[in-house]
């Protein structure tokens, strides 16, 4: 007994919580990586026309932020970003639930939308550049639908599991169906809609990336493009760091905007 | 047997005059030749009733009897395959016809107690203050005021169970249906959820048609004490409960006359309970 109570505080020094220590992993492993490229390039051991030095892109990435070249390139694409989100992530809200909900609707519009899911989004891009030409309008349509997809399904899909007895509860406190949709479907479908958000929040990123490859003249898309054709490479690190950097900080604000609107879940 | 439309009757102009009214009040709920089949299976056969205003109505019966369909019948959750009912609703009152507290978890798990508890009345849309004063009765009725702003999964199943007992009283129906409420609970719990149910109940006297598995139960809540056959679920013997109000669960429980009442309902209920299982081992051949 003695000795367990001996022992306990130097062994809580040496050990700490598994959040804790994966925090830390997490943060070190990028870190050593970065060091471990720049390295490899100042000794030439990876061609440096392909693969920069870390701190060479920095530099890249330091001037294009004084010109101011980089933030506008950036808020170009978010600003496309955010508008395709909104006009396919609403409908797609509206119409998964609807479709969750009433089973006529779900038997004429499931097929269209089962029938045109696999349709790799990107390959509608010269479409879209047909239908809407080579402005605005054909981007935002290429994020909304990137964006609608995963939302419409996950919302349909989250009304179909809510549990029936809520529906009965609804029911009989004859809830109209304006409620049964406010209160039972849309709040009960939540953490699955959520994750179609993430899905489509993702998918919305790859095809403006993509779309802006061709026939833009702004955005981070048309940035890595450009710099392909011009082949400063440093600049293609930039645009695609700052993709992903948009990517991460986006799944953040998810992750915090889940907890507020799903406080509910464990 | 010919199929008939349900009737749900605002009942007063059928009362004569007050010399004898208290004679022939109209009974809460009249349920007439109600059958209710799935398929080829008959869950509920040709079952009539009466249960007057104010009474407290149990039914006992083997698992799958076709309890709980015809209490969802009743809800207007199903409809009947024939037969009627009718449920007699305050003349000129805003009150909903009946509130179910269903079998099994049935809170809004994204939802707040208080929220759940409110459920009906914001449905209806009553005036905030009337919600806040109604709510804020049954919760403290039920105890559970400091867990207001708490959600469901926090709560342990006692709990829950009395949130939904809150939200089917702060509704104020004219009949409340409750589809076994307390089966999931421990003995302990049991027995606070019924005197708890007991007390709140006599404060209006709503009638109530009550479901349960429980013997004892039947004979500690009820006025009347519906025993119902194995499948197909009919009528099979009516017992009425002699015991006067307000009751004392405790002190009920220790009456010789208690024992003996919850003997002859066992005794009767055994039957059916073993033709119930006999069918379930046919059917399993
Ligand atoms: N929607 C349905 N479709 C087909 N069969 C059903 C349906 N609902 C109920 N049944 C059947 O009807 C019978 C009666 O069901 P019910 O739920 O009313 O039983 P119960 O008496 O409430 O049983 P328990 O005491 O176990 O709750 C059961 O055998 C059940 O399988
Ligand atoms: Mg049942």
């Amino acid at each position: 007994m003695s000795e367990i109570a001996a022992t306990q505080p130097q062994t809580k020094r040496w050990t700490m919580s598994e959040a804790a220590r994966d925090r830390l992993i997490n943060f070190v492993s990028p870190i050593a990586l970065l060091l471990l490229w720049e390295v490899l390039a100042r000794v030439h051991l990876i061609d440096t026309r392909f693969f920069p030095a870390p701190s060479s892109i920095l530099q890249t990435l330091v001037a294009m932020l004084e010109t101011g070249e980089l933030q506008r390139h950036t808020l170009t694409s978010m600003r496309r970003l955010a508008i395709g989100m909104v006009v396919g992530g609403v409908p797609a809200l509206v119409i998964g639930v609807t479709m969750g909900l009433n089973s006529v609707l779900r038997a004429a519009v499931d097929p269209l939308i089962s029938a045109t899911y696999p349709i790799p989004k990107s390959s509608i891009l010269p479409l879209a550049l047909l239908v809407f030409g080579l402005g605005e309008s054909s981007k935002i349509f290429m994020v909304a639908i990137g964006v609608f997809y995963p939302i419409a399904m996950n919302a349909m899909t989250g009304v179909r599991e809510i549990n029936k007895i809520y529906l009965d509860v609804g029911h009989n406190f004859k809830a109209s169906r304006w409620n049964v949709f406010r209160t039972i479907a849309l709040p009960g479908a939540m953490p699955m809609i959520m994750t179609g958000v993430k899905l489509g929040v993702g998918m919305g990123l790859v095809l403006i990336a993509i779309s802006e490859m061709v026939g833009a003249k702004s955005g981070l898309g048309y940035l890595v493009w450009n710099a392909w054709e011009t082949f400063s490479v440093d600049q293609m690190y930039v645009g695609l760091f700052v993709i992903a950097l948009i990517g991460f900080v986006l799944t953040l604000i998810l992750n915090e905007i889940e907890k507020f609107v799903v406080p509910w879940k464990r | 047997m010919s199929t008939t439309l349900v009737t749900k009757t605002a009942d007063t102009t059928a009362t004569p005059p007050a010399a004898d009214a208290k004679a022939v009040l109209p009974p809460a709920i009249r349920i007439q030749n109600i059958s209710k089949v799935f398929g080829d299976f008959v869950a509920v056969d040709n079952v009539t009733l009466d249960i007057a205003a104010g009474e407290f109505f149990m039914i006992v019966g083997p698992s799958g009897c076709g309890k709980t369909t015809l209490l969802r019948i009743l809800a207007g959750l199903e409809k009947p395959s024939s037969g009627s009912y009718s449920i007699t609703t305050t003349p000129g009152s805003q009150r909903p016809e009946n509130s179910m507290v269903f079998q099994g978890d049935s809170l809004f798990p994204w939802m707040t107690v208080w929220e759940n508890a409110a459920y009906g009345l914001k449905m209806r849309q009553a005036p905030a203050a009337h919600i806040k004063e109604v709510v804020g009765h049954y919760l403290d009725r039920t105890g559970l005021t400091r867990f207001a702003k708490s959600y469901p999964h926090q709560l342990s199943g006692g709990m829950r169970q009395r949130v939904s007992i809150a939200r089917a009283f702060a509704n104020d129906p004219e009949i409340l249906l409750m589809d076994e409420p307390f089966s999931a609970l421990d003995a302990q719990n049991k027995l606070l959820l019924q005197e708890e149910l007991l007390r709140i109940w006599e404060e209006h006297k709503k009638t109530v048609l009550f479901i349960t598995h429980s013997v004892d139960e039947a004979v500690i809540l009820g006025d009347r004490i519906m025993i119902s056959t194995a499948q197909p679920g009919r009528v099979k013997t009516m017992v009425k409960v002699p015991f006067g109000r307000p009751r004392n669960v405790m002190e009920l429980q220790r009456e010789p006359a208690f024992g003996n009442l919850v003997h002859e309902i066992w005794t009767s209920l055994r039957e059916e309970v073993d033709r119930a299982r006999a069918q379930i081992e046919m059917a399993g051949k």
